[in-house]
C-alpha cells in the first residue's frame, strides 16, 4: 500500500497513474512551487516533477516578498497547487482531478530517477535579505531515508501507515512523511491533521502498525486535549528540542516508544535519539562531526560537502554528541527556523522604518511558545502598519509580540545593538505606555 | 430522564452568549499573553492573520482552553472551521452551541 487518503488505500499502480496524468500537465522542464495541501496530493507532484525533470522549491515560508524572491531565483516557476483558491503571484498548474470512469489503472513500469537528478531546491532563511538556496539531489535523499526507516526500527516485515502533522513543504515532513514512506514501502496518510481531535482520527483511519510523525507543540497539545487516543505503535518528534517530561508522558500515554529526529534543512535527517533512555544523539552511520572553531559541521554518508550546523554541539563519542542550544543568531519558534539578521533586514526594508531591530524575549514557561518582540523607530507609522508590511515579508510566527514604537535604538560605539539591551528599552517603553 | 437524554447543555440567550463573549476574550487574552485587554478585543474583528493577528499556534492554544473549559473539542474537516475563527463572535457562537460544560 502506498497511501490511505480519505480512508480509502492507494496502490502503487494508481499513484504511477496518477504521476503519469499530472506529469503531463506540467511544463516540460523548469521549476515548480508544490503548495498541495493533500499530502497524497503535493506526493504525486514531487513524483512528477522527478520524473520529467523539474525541480521542486521549497521556501521556508510563502509570503509575497518569497514568491517575488524565487520568481529571481528560477523565473520559468509554475505554481503546483490542489485548491480551488490560491493567491500566490506565478503561472498556475492546477492538480487534475482524475478521471471518473477509472478502471483498473494501465500497468505502469516504476520510472528510473538517475541519483544524480536535482530533485529540489529548499531554502533557509540565510542572513541577508535573501534566502539562501541548498540542492537536493534525488540519489543522496533516498539514501538518507533507509537509513533513517533502519534507525526509527520500522523493520521489513510489516508495512507501516505514516501519520504526520506537519507540512510536507517542509524538509522534516518531506522526509518523515513523503520520502520515508515511498523509499521504505511504507504507506502514506494523505491527512495534515491539526487539531488534537483531527490527529486522532487521521492514525484511527489507517491501520496498523501506525506511526505519529510530529512535533512537541503537536504533541503537547494532543496530550493535554485529555482525548483517549487510538493505538499508536511509534511516535516520531523533530524540530524543536523536546521537554524531557513531555517526552516520558507521550511514552506513558502512547504506550509506545518516542524517538527524536535531528537534522537541518541543509543537511537533512543526521540522528536519532530515544529521549526518554538517553539526552545523546547517535549519528547515521558514515557521518562525521567537525568542529573548526566554535562552528559545528556534518559531513559524509549522504551529505554532499562539510555543511554547518547551527547548534551548539559536543561530541561524546565518535557516533555520538549532545546538543545545547541553537547558536545565537539563529531563532526557532514552533520549529520554524530564521535567523535575527534575515528579520532584522526585513524590518528595516519596510519604508518609513528608519531602524528595528528584532529580540528574544526572556523564556517562557515550559511547554509556552516564547515569541520575539521588536523595537521600531519609525515616525509616522503605527504598530498596524508595521506589522501588516511585516506580515508580507516574514513567516507569521515570526511576527513581534510586542512590536514597540521607540524613539532611538540601543546601539553601541560600533553600531551593535546587544539583546538585553533591546530588552530593557522594551521593557521601558512598556512601562511608559502602561503609565 | 430529560438530563440524561441530552449531553449538551442548552444554548445560552442573548445576555449568556454576551457574558461567553467576554469571557472568551479574557481566556484568549490570558492563554497568549496577549498585549491587549480583553474589552480591546471587537467581537467582530477578525482573529486569524489580520485583525488580532492570531497565527496557527495560536490557535492551537485556544483550541485547548475552549477544550478545557467548555468541553468543545474543535475539528478542522467540520465546516464551521472556517468561520470558528472569523471572529469572537462567530467562535462564541459556535461555543455556545457545542459546549458541553
Amino acid at each position: 500500500m502506498l497511501a490511505y487518503r480519505a480512508g480509502e488505500p492507494i496502490l502503487a499502480g494508481q499513484f504511477l497513474g496518477d504521476v503519469a496524468r499530472l506529469g503531463a500537465a506540467l511544463p516540460a522542464s523548469g521549476h515548480v512551487l508544490n503548495v498541495c495541501a493533500d499530502r497524497y496530493r503535493f506526493t504525486v507532484g514531487f513524483a512528477a516533477a522527478l520524473v520529467r525533470g523539474l525541480v521542486t522549491l521549497l521556501p521556508p515560508t510563502r509570503t509575497p516578498a518569497v514568491i517575488a524572491q524565487l520568481k529571481a531565483f528560477a523565473p520559468d516557476t509554475v505554481c503546483l497547487t490542489d485548491e480551488a483558491a490560491c493567491d500566490i503571484a506565478l503561472p498556475r498548474v492546477s492538480y487534475p482531478e482524475a478521471p471518473r470512469a477509472a478502471g483498473a489503472p494501465a500497468a505502469t513500469a516504476v520510472p528510473l530517477i538517475d541519483p544524480e537528478r536535482r530533485a529540489a531546491w529548499v531554502f533557509t532563511s540565510g542572513s541577508t535579505g535573501t534566502p539562501v538556496p541548498h540542492e537536493k539531489t534525488f540519489g543522496r535523499m533516498i539514501d538518507c531515508m533507509r537509513v533513517e526507516a533502519t534507525r526509527l526500527d520500522l523493520g521489513t516485515e510489516r508495512s507501516w501507515a505514516l501519520v504526520a502533522t506537519v507540512p510536507p513543504q517542509h524538509m522534516y515532513g518531506l522526509e518523515a512523511s513523503v520520502l520515508l514512506p515511498l523509499a521504505s514501502g511504507h504507506a502514506l496518510s494523505a491527512a495534515h491533521p491539526f487539531y488534537p481531535a483531527d490527529i486522532c482520527a487521521a492514525l484511527a483511519a489507517v491501520p496498523r502498525p501506525r506511526a505519529l510523525i510530529s512535533t512537541p507543540i503537536h504533541l503537547r497539545a494532543l496530550l493535554a486535549s485529555g482525548l483517549e487516543l487510538p493505538a499508536i505503535d511509534l511516535v516520531v518528534c523533530a524540530t524543536a528540542p523536546l521537554a524531557a517530561e513531555l517526552a516520558a508522558e507521550v511514552e506513558q500515554r502512547c504506550r509506545t516508544r518516542l524517538l527524536e529526529i535531528y537534522g537541518s534543512t541543509e543537511t537533512g535527517s543526521i540522528a536519532v535519539r530515544r529521549p526518554t533512555l538517553t539526552a545523546e544523539w547517535w549519528l547515521w552511520p558514515d557521518v562525521t562531526l567537525e568542529s573548526r572553531g566554535e562552528e559545528s559541521f556534518a559531513a559524509g554518508g549522504h551529505i554532499d560537502r562539510p555543511t554547518r550546523l547551527y547548534d551548539l554541539i559536543e561530541p561524546t563519542g565518535p557516533d555520538r554528541f549532545l546538543l545545547h542550544g541553537r547558536v545565537a543568531e539563529l531563532v526557532n519558534i514552533a520549529g520554524k527556523r530564521s535567523s535575527l539578521a534575515y528579520l532584522n533586514h526585513q524590518l528595516n526594508s519596510i519604508p518609513g522604518v528608519l531602524d528595528g531591530a528584532f529580540f528574544q524575549g526572556a523564556a517562557g514557561e515550559a511547554g509556552e511558545v516564547a515569541r520575539l518582540g521588536a523595537c521600531v523607530v519609525a515616525p509616522g507609522l503605527d504598530p498596524a502598519a508595521i506589522a501588516a508590511e511585516l506580515r508580507r515579508r516574514i513567516d507569521p510566527v515570526f511576527l513581534p509580540r510586542p512590536l514597540l514604537l521607540v524613539a532611538s535604538l540601543p546601539r553601541t560605539s560600533t553600531g551593535k545593538l546587544p539583546q538585553e539591551a533591546l530588552r530593557a528599552l522594551a521593557a521601558r517603553a512598556r512601562q511608559s505606555s502602561a503609565a | 430522564m430529560s438530563d440524561n437524554l441530552s449531553q449538551l447543555r442548552q444554548p445560552a440567550g442573548s445576555a449568556g452568549l454576551a457574558d461567553l463573549t467576554r469571557e472568551l476574550a479574557a481566556l484568549i487574552v490570558e492563554a497568549l499573553n496577549l498585549e491587549v485587554t480583553p474589552a480591546d478585543i471587537g467581537p467582530d474583528q477578525p482573529l486569524y492573520g489580520e485583525g488580532l493577528g492570531l497565527d496557527s499556534i495560536d490557535i492551537l492554544e485556544i483550541a485547548l482552553v475552549v477544550s478545557k473549559q467548555y468541553g468543545v473539542q474543535l475539528r478542522a474537516d467540520s465546516e464551521d472551521n472556517q468561520r470558528i475563527f472569523a471572529s469572537l463572535r462567530q467562535l462564541a457562537e459556535y461555543v455556545n452551541t457545542h459546549r458541553t460544560k
